[in-house]
């Protein structure tokens, strides 16, 4: 039951709000959608904190949608141990590189007046369900290998099985508690996501490499206007 | 040909007494709010000097503006391609070590310090944290060349100067200076507005003003680096960066822009000219010592028949033509050639330009010494204080050649000026001066009373901005009319 209500129901409730909130602060609010960087107060631990994490993060993330996305190709490819060891590798290699650039991200956060100024309550939750999400994961790729395999077996589905509306619990269920607690750290970080500067994610900007280099906005429309006299 | 108008500036540099009124105009509209203490949106520099922030011009650590090949020209902070790895920390971004910390004094202590053998004083604190701070360096730390041996000495335009050279300009009895009031250019070819990746930064294309939509920008910061003015800011409040926004309100009511309007000195002009925006490119790709005479090519001719046909032709109103016939801009920099871009091997065209100075008329050095008399008050500008080469270093990509025109030019209005006042300059010399200045005695009248007499209208010749007509095509002006003036609007702060 509890299982059900944290599986079945939970990652809806999360799903919603993150939804619901994220788009009307965005047409409310569009000047809070901010990655709020305070690399001009700190210029040099900046780099320690900001660089690993994001790389980090990015490339760990990447796994996880590769899983969910082709389960298949990842079990294909995991059938070789090598093949499994290098992916196993590469995912923890790059938590570590999250966990050091979070840490350093905190510490910075800490260690200058300045940056402690313009940190709020909120960047503290933030941060706080950030080592969380990114301590379990490592915990997990430690104690319960060979992840890369097993999230194809039972995350996917199960997370298939939301998207499909019939949550299908039994297949986390059995899962060691360990994974759990990342999993469920992970949908309270969705549901906080949209009233934190996490929102800066949603905003990145990719039309910049295909865009014209210089922008011109005109409040006439230049063809219009001779007729208009 | 792609004819758009430019709101467009001029500083007449002789004029200037770097009071500052401008700056704190500037300040007290639009930059005393939690976040912006620092921003100086208009800044005046004492030359030589390090400017603000601290040697801004240093390109080598700055990172600013364009740089090209000979084929094309590319960012020389994060291009498309480099933009990509150095999103998470842009390795060219100054910080507030480059700037200063805003402070303000605890005043209230003069106050309610309890009884005692002191004197209470009031201690600086940080606008930022509201500490106590020991303040360190200021936004005119080196004003009027306080500390000029680790300020002025530190000039990056002083580099084509020879040993000689700068210790002259060093020297008790010879020292020189000048004041450089700094804002926005509103540049043609603009390295901020290039630069931002969420495509936030604009030109507007009627009249070329650069801002920044303050809703779309996400803080990535680019602009900052891009910029080789250093003339956007970052505001670390809330998480926007934001720059001069040369009035555009005041403007758009017919009024000058604040730090034109209450310049003590009335060194400024402002007007709107005419230019092609297809030549751009090809000028961007000029080789540095034609870039003065490229940026003045893009500009054109309000009076010739085929201009104005052409700007008809691509949408620009007749009073804006007409306006840009009028404009005091177009005169300086492109008729009299006495204008100069600030450092236009930036790439990005500037589109305000500097009259440069003639400094003291009456000194000049001859050997060790400067001579100061009035049997001969119109000494040849070689031997004028400031060195050509350091002025062609700011106002001409190192072209002294432009520098050299522009003073002679002006020495000779002055001469020809003597003559018709004074008197004592016989016609016969002063036809010759002005003859060897490629100027007429007409032209050079005209000068004189641009400069010298000019009005708050002959200054400021503001086009019409339009904004009916505007608000007409994008909506109905009867629902405008219901809806305008009275818009919600979130307070700048972060949330
Ligand atoms: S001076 Fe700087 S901020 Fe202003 S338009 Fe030019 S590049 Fe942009
Ligand atoms: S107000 Fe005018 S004269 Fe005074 S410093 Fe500014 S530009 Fe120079």
């Amino acid at each position: 039951m509890n299982d059900y209500v944290l599986f079945g129901v939970l990652p809806y409730v999360v799903v919603v709000l993150f939804l619901v909130v994220t788009i009307q602060r965005y047409r409310m609010k569009a000047f809070s959608y901010s990655s709020l960087s305070s690399q001009f107060l700190e210029n040099q631990h900046h780099f320690w904190g900001s660089v690993p994490f994001h790389y980090g993060i990015l490339v760990v993330l990447l796994g996880h949608v590769l899983g969910f996305l082709m389960p298949k190709a990842i079990l294909a490819w995991n059938a070789e141990p090598l093949r499994l060891m290098v992916l196993e590798v590469t995912g923890i290699a790059f938590a570590v590189l999250t966990l050091v650039g979070l840490v350093n991200i905190i510490l910075r956060r800490f260690s200058s007046r300045l940056t402690r100024k313009v940190t709020t309550r909120g960047d503290w939750v933030v941060y706080l369900l950030l080592l969380i999400q990114v301590l379990s994961g490592i915990g997990v790729a430690v104690f319960h290998g060979w992840g890369s395999s097993w999230f194809a077996t039972n995350l996917t589905p199960w997370l298939w099985s939301l998207v499909k509306l019939s949550p299908e619990v039994q297949y986390v269920a059995p899962l060691p508690a360990m994974v759990k607690l990342h999993v469920l750290n992970a949908f309270v970080l969705i549901g906080f996501f949209p009233f934190t500067r996490l929102v800066h994610i949603l905003v990145v900007p990719n039309p910049y490499l295909w865009r014209r280099t210089q922008v011109v906005i005109w409040n006439w429309d230049r063809s219009r206007l001779r007729n208009v006299d | 040909m792609d004819v758009r108008s430019q709101i467009s500036m001029v500083f007449h540099l002789d004029k200037c007494i770097g009071c500052h009124t401008c700056s704190i105009a500037c300040k007290n509209v639009w930059t005393d709010r939690e976040g912006t203490e620092y921003m100086w949106w208009n800044n005046v520099e004492t030359k030589p000097g390090t400017g603000y922030p601290t040697r801004w011009e240093d390109q080598e650590s700055y990172k600013g503006g364009w740089k090209t090949d000979g084929r094309d020209v590319e960012l020389r902070s994060t291009s498309k391609r480099k933009i990509v790895p150095n999103i998470f920390h842009n390795p060219a971004q100054p910080s507030l070590d480059d700037y200063y910390e805003p402070w303000t004094y605890n005043y209230s202590e003069l106050f309610n310090a309890p009884e005692g053998d002191d004197q209470p004083v009031a201690r600086p604190v940080s606008m930022i944290t509201g500490e106590p701070i020991e303040v360190e360096a200021g936004p005119n730390w080196d004003d009027d060349l306080g500390g000029s041996e680790v300020y002025a000495a530190n000039d990056p335009n002083l580099a084509p100067l020879s040993d000689q050279q700068r210790q002259q300009m060093k020297a008790i009895e010879r020292m020189v200076m000048f004041y450089l009031p700094r804002i926005c250019n509103h540049c043609l070819n603009p390295s901020c507005v290039a630069s931002c990746p969420s495509g936030a930064m604009y030109k507007r294309g009627e009249d070329g003003i650069v801002l920044i939509n303050q809703d779309r920008c996400r803080a990535w910061r680019s602009c900052i680096a891009a910029c080789p003015y250093k003339k956007t800011y970052y505001n670390w409040s809330t998480g926007k960066s934001e720059k001069c926004i040369l009035c555009f309100p005041r403007l758009e009511a017919g009024e000058a822009p604040a730090c034109f309007h209450s310049c003590v000195g009335r060194i400024r002009y402002l007007g709107n000219v005419l230019y092609d925006a297809d030549r751009i490119k090809a000028a961007a790709l000029k080789p540095d010592d034609e870039l003065v005479e490229a940026q003045r090519d893009t500009i054109l001719d309000p009076h010739d028949p085929a201009v104005v046909a052409a700007a008809r032709a691509c949408g620009v109103p007749d009073g804006v033509i007409d306006s840009a016939q009028k404009s005091p801009v177009y005169r300086f920099a492109k008729e009299w050639k006495l204008g100069l871009p600030l450092h236009v091997e930036y790439r990005t065209f500037p589109m305000l330009f500097y009259v440069p100075p003639l400094l003291p008329v009456m000194s000049v050095s001859e050997g060790d010494l400067v001579r100061s008399d009035v049997d001969d008050l119109f000494a040849d500008i070689e031997k004028a204080r400031a060195p050509i080469g350091y002025l062609g270093q700011l106002f001409a990509a190192g072209n002294e050649g432009k520098v050299r025109y522009a003073l002679r030019k002006q020495l000779a209005v002055r001469i020809w000026r003597r003559h018709v006042t004074v008197g004592d300059v016989p016609e016969e010399a002063a036809r010759q001066a002005l003859a060897e200045a490629d100027c007429t005695a007409e032209e050079a009248d005209e000068i004189y009373r641009l400069s010298a007499l000019a009005t708050w209208d002959d200054r400021f010749v503001i086009p019409p901005f339009q904004r009916e007509m505007a608000m007409e095509m994008m909506t109905d002006p009867h629902e405008h009319r219901s809806a305008a003036g009275f818009g919600f609007r979130d307070a700048p702060r972060r949330s």
